[in-house]
């Protein structure tokens, strides 16, 4: 009798599953907004994610083209709502570059001073929403709570929980309120022991560690092709911070401030930090390391808010003002990119020498972090893809704009 | 009750039925109570860890009416079925799942003999009804006609079966010691001083005990191993086209279910209805004896201590899911097969060579 060897690839495909399309989004928990990922499943294995954007698509960049650049302001807080300060700081310092604008040294500090507290409040959204991503809960309202100081305190500044508009082209629509820098030190003298919290509730769990470290791994050279940029580059290990390697008129917003950029070099972070030690099953580049920096980052920005204090409080003079609603724009272009929370956000208005640009263009860094996705999320499990996702701190806004 | 409902000038068969109708109706009222009571506690308890306050304005001061408002509101929701759905199964699917965890109420003792059906093989007949839970599920998911609701019941049917493995293996060292499966025999073998508890009575007890505790969080779909409902994944897992109603009996399926495995628990592992010291001992000793008196105030402690000890089980399994990040479900799946078998296996095999050479347990050992 002769035996019938079955080839090896018959028997594989008798006992492979039916691949399997599934729509994550436009309308799920926690694609953190209108995002729709089309996941190509094989069981529990994605083999294939596509994202498809455009359901939160606002047209910003034309309605620019129909506005002057002080009216625009408000459009600009809805691109990162969650960062509308530091949108309102990258659209102003466009805008002033093109007219060859300066703002005084107060204003400067200003700037920093809430660009940097804008920052904290992003990145504990961030970090909560990635808990809630994680299927932990209570780390989102420990860092809404912490978030809703920081919203009381620029709602003192201009009326706005989120939308501020407050920055603005020639400096800022009004000076900082009385009183409004002691209670912004209270509050970071308040939040600081909160972040040993927020790191024992999540970073040093047994659990997150193992549905974080080593998933998403984004190698730098492949975070450099996609053009990410901001803590997610920086947890590829790549030492680029544009508050330090960017244009002078953005760069100049720093000087005199001792800082460092956070990325983990050779897999160290480069201050002597009090948090966690980086787990062993920690890849530079995967989803702790992006959760990390960010964690990291809140810190450095509360150093940074604290030297920016002292600066504002002894330089003299008042703050700028916003230039007149229908300044004529000279005839030409500007391009500036500005290190939002998310990454760089770059501006491009090219002027015909009236006062409404002729062309605007946004740059968004989560467009970027988010063209990434698909590359990083192949082969992963379901779980992951919302793990991975959360990691990239992705909004809509500003991706679909 | 039966045998008082017996005597009655009625044919027996009736007399049983009625008897049956009661106990039924009786332990209906407790399945339900105390899944409003654990969704009240699970909103403050969760409140509380999260810096809120939780529900405080329905019913006066403690937002203790929240649960019939909540019920309320769900029945008075629209019952959806999708057009894809398929519309028996689809219906029949919450009821699988609510009567399988409620059967299990027939074998759990209360009190000493106070229990619906005092069956010989009590432990075995609610491990056996309890696994039927996992059929209401993945009907559920399988006939709502929709990708997530499917993985949702794949998740589920994947890990119910892998965790009743090691759950029965914890089980069987507790009939072991006691030499029955019969739980009114398990728990009366366990009075006296807490050390007498199972838990206590030798290391492999105890090791076993927190085996069961995973294991049981992870047969009742609680997190950290929420995997069939995963809302960040699957948007609500096989509960995704369920509404009103259905969901509610879903919910309370879940909420019954906890409270099965952590009264099993105490049961198994905790003494029971006995409490740490035996006063109940104590205060019965005072009363003439079998006395029905002294029965009676004897059960009523009893139920007291078995009642604490679950909730006191729930109230671990609330505070757990507020803290804990969600497993994923190849790590789901590691923790039962490569951690839990073999350690309940070993913890098995270690009880059996501990109680042949000392069957009164270590304490008592010690003690004698």
């Amino acid at each position: 009798m002769q035996i019938h060897a079955t080839p090896p690839d018959a028997v594989e495909f008798d006992v492979r599953t039916d691949e399997m399309l599934i729509n994550m989004g436009p309308q799920h928990p926690s694609t953190h907004g209108v995002l729709r990922l089309m996941l190509r499943t094989d069981g529990e294995v994605v083999t294939e994610v596509t994202p498809h954007i455009g359901y939160l698509h606002r047209s910003a960049e034309k309605v620019a083209e129909n506005l002057t650049p002080r009216q625009y302001l408000p459009y600009t807080d809805r691109l990162d709502y969650l960062a509308a300060m530091n949108m309102n700081l990258g659209w102003a310092l466009c805008v002033e570059k093109l007219l060859g604008l300066k703002v005084s040294e107060k204003t400067r500090h200003l700037r920093v001073l809430i660009a940097e507290l804008n920052r904290i409040a992003n990145h504990l959204v961030a970090a909560g929403c990635y808990g809630l991503d994680l299927g932990s809960f209570t780390p989102f309202m420990w860092t809404f709570r912490e978030r809703e100081k920081i919203l009381n305190l620029f709602e003192e500044v201009c009326g706005a929980r989120l939308t501020y508009s407050y920055i603005t082209v020639g400096g800022a629509t009004a000076d900082l309120p009385h009183g409004w820098l002691d209670r912004c030190r209270a509050f970071l003298d308040q939040f600081e022991p909160v972040i040993d919290d927020l790191h024992a509730l999540l970073t040093n769990n047994h659990i997150f560690i193992h549905r974080t470290a080593g998933i998403g791994v984004l190698p730098a050279a492949t975070a450099v092709s996609y053009g990410c940029t901001g803590p997610v580059l920086r947890a590829s290990g790549v030492d680029w911070d544009l508050r330090r390697d960017g244009e002078p008129i953005y760069t100049e917003m720093y000087d005199g401030y001792t800082w460092r950029v956070i990325a983990p070099i050779d897999g160290r972070y480069p201050d002597d930090h009090p948090y966690p030690a980086v787990p062993r099953e920690a890849i530079v580049g995967d989803s702790w390391h992006r959760y990390f920096v960010r964690m990291l980052e809140v810190v450095q920005s509360m150093d940074l808010i604290r030297q920016a204090m002292d600066k504002y409080s002894r330089a003299e003079g008042p703050v700028g003002v916003p230039i007149p609603l229908k300044q004529k724009l000279p005839k030409g272009e500007a391009y500036l990119e500005t290190e939002a929370p998310k990454g760089q956000m770059g501006f491009m208005i090219v002027a015909d020498g009236s006062p409404v640009p002729w062309r605007v263009r946004i740059r968004s860094s989560s467009f970027c972090n988010l063209s990434a996705i698909s590359e990083i999320c192949r082969g992963v499990l379901v779980a992951d893809v919302p793990s991975i996702c959360g990691s990239l701190d992705l909004v809509l806004g500003e991706i679909d704009r | 009750m039966t045998e008082l409902i017996t005597q009655l000038p009625i044919p027996a068969w009736l007399a049983y039925a009625v008897a049956a109708a009661i106990q039924c109706a009786l332990l209906l009222v407790v399945a339900l109570c105390s899944a409003a009571v654990f969704i009240w506690l699970e909103r403050k308890v969760s409140a509380r860890i999260q810096d809120r306050l939780g529900p405080t304005r329905v019913g006066g001061r403690f937002g203790w009416l929240q649960p019939p408002a909540d019920g309320i509101k769900l029945l008075c929701k629209e019952d959806i079925i999708p057009a894809a759905a398929d519309r028996p199964l689809f219906r029949a699917a919450p009821y699988v799942s609510f009567c399988a965890t409620f059967c299990a109420f027939i074998a759990l003792p209360f009190a000493n003999g106070w229990v619906a059906l005092d069956l010989d093989i009590g432990i075995f007949f609610i491990l056996a009804i309890a696994g039927l839970e996992v059929f209401g599920v993945v009907l559920g998911g399988y006939s709502s006609g929709s990708k997530w609701s499917l993985y949702g019941a794949m998740r589920e049917a994947a890990q119910m079966v892998s965790y009743e493995i090691p759950l029965a293996l914890c089980a069987v060292v507790p009939v072991l010691i006691a030499g029955t499966m019969n739980l009114v025999a398990i728990g009366d073998r366990q009075a006296g001083w807490f050390y007498q508890w199972n838990i206590f009575h030798d290391p492999f007890t105890f090791v076993t005990f927190w085996i069961y505790c995973t294991c049981a969080v992870a047969s009742t779909n609680r997190a950290p191993f929420d995997l069939p409902e995963a809302e960040s994944e699957l948007v609500a897992g096989f509960l995704t086209e369920y509404s009103g109603f259905r969901w509610v009996i879903f919910f309370m399926a879940e909420y019954a279910a906890m409270f099965v495995v952590s009264g099993l628990g105490s049961v198994l592992f905790l003494g029971g209805w006995n409490g740490p010291v035996p006063i109940a001992t104590w205060l019965v000793g005072l009363l003439p004896e079998h006395s029905a008196a002294a029965l009676w105030i004897g059960n009523l402690l009893g139920l007291c201590n078995f009642i604490a000890k679950a909730v006191l089980g729930v109230v671990v399994m609330i505070w757990m899911r507020w803290t804990l990040p969600r497993l994923r479900i190849d790590q789901v799946m590691t923790t039962c097969l490569k951690y839990c078998v073999p350690l309940a296996s070993a913890m098995l095999a270690g009880a059996m060579a501990w109680s042949y050479c000392f069957p009164g347990g270590v304490i008592a050992e010690v003690l004698r």
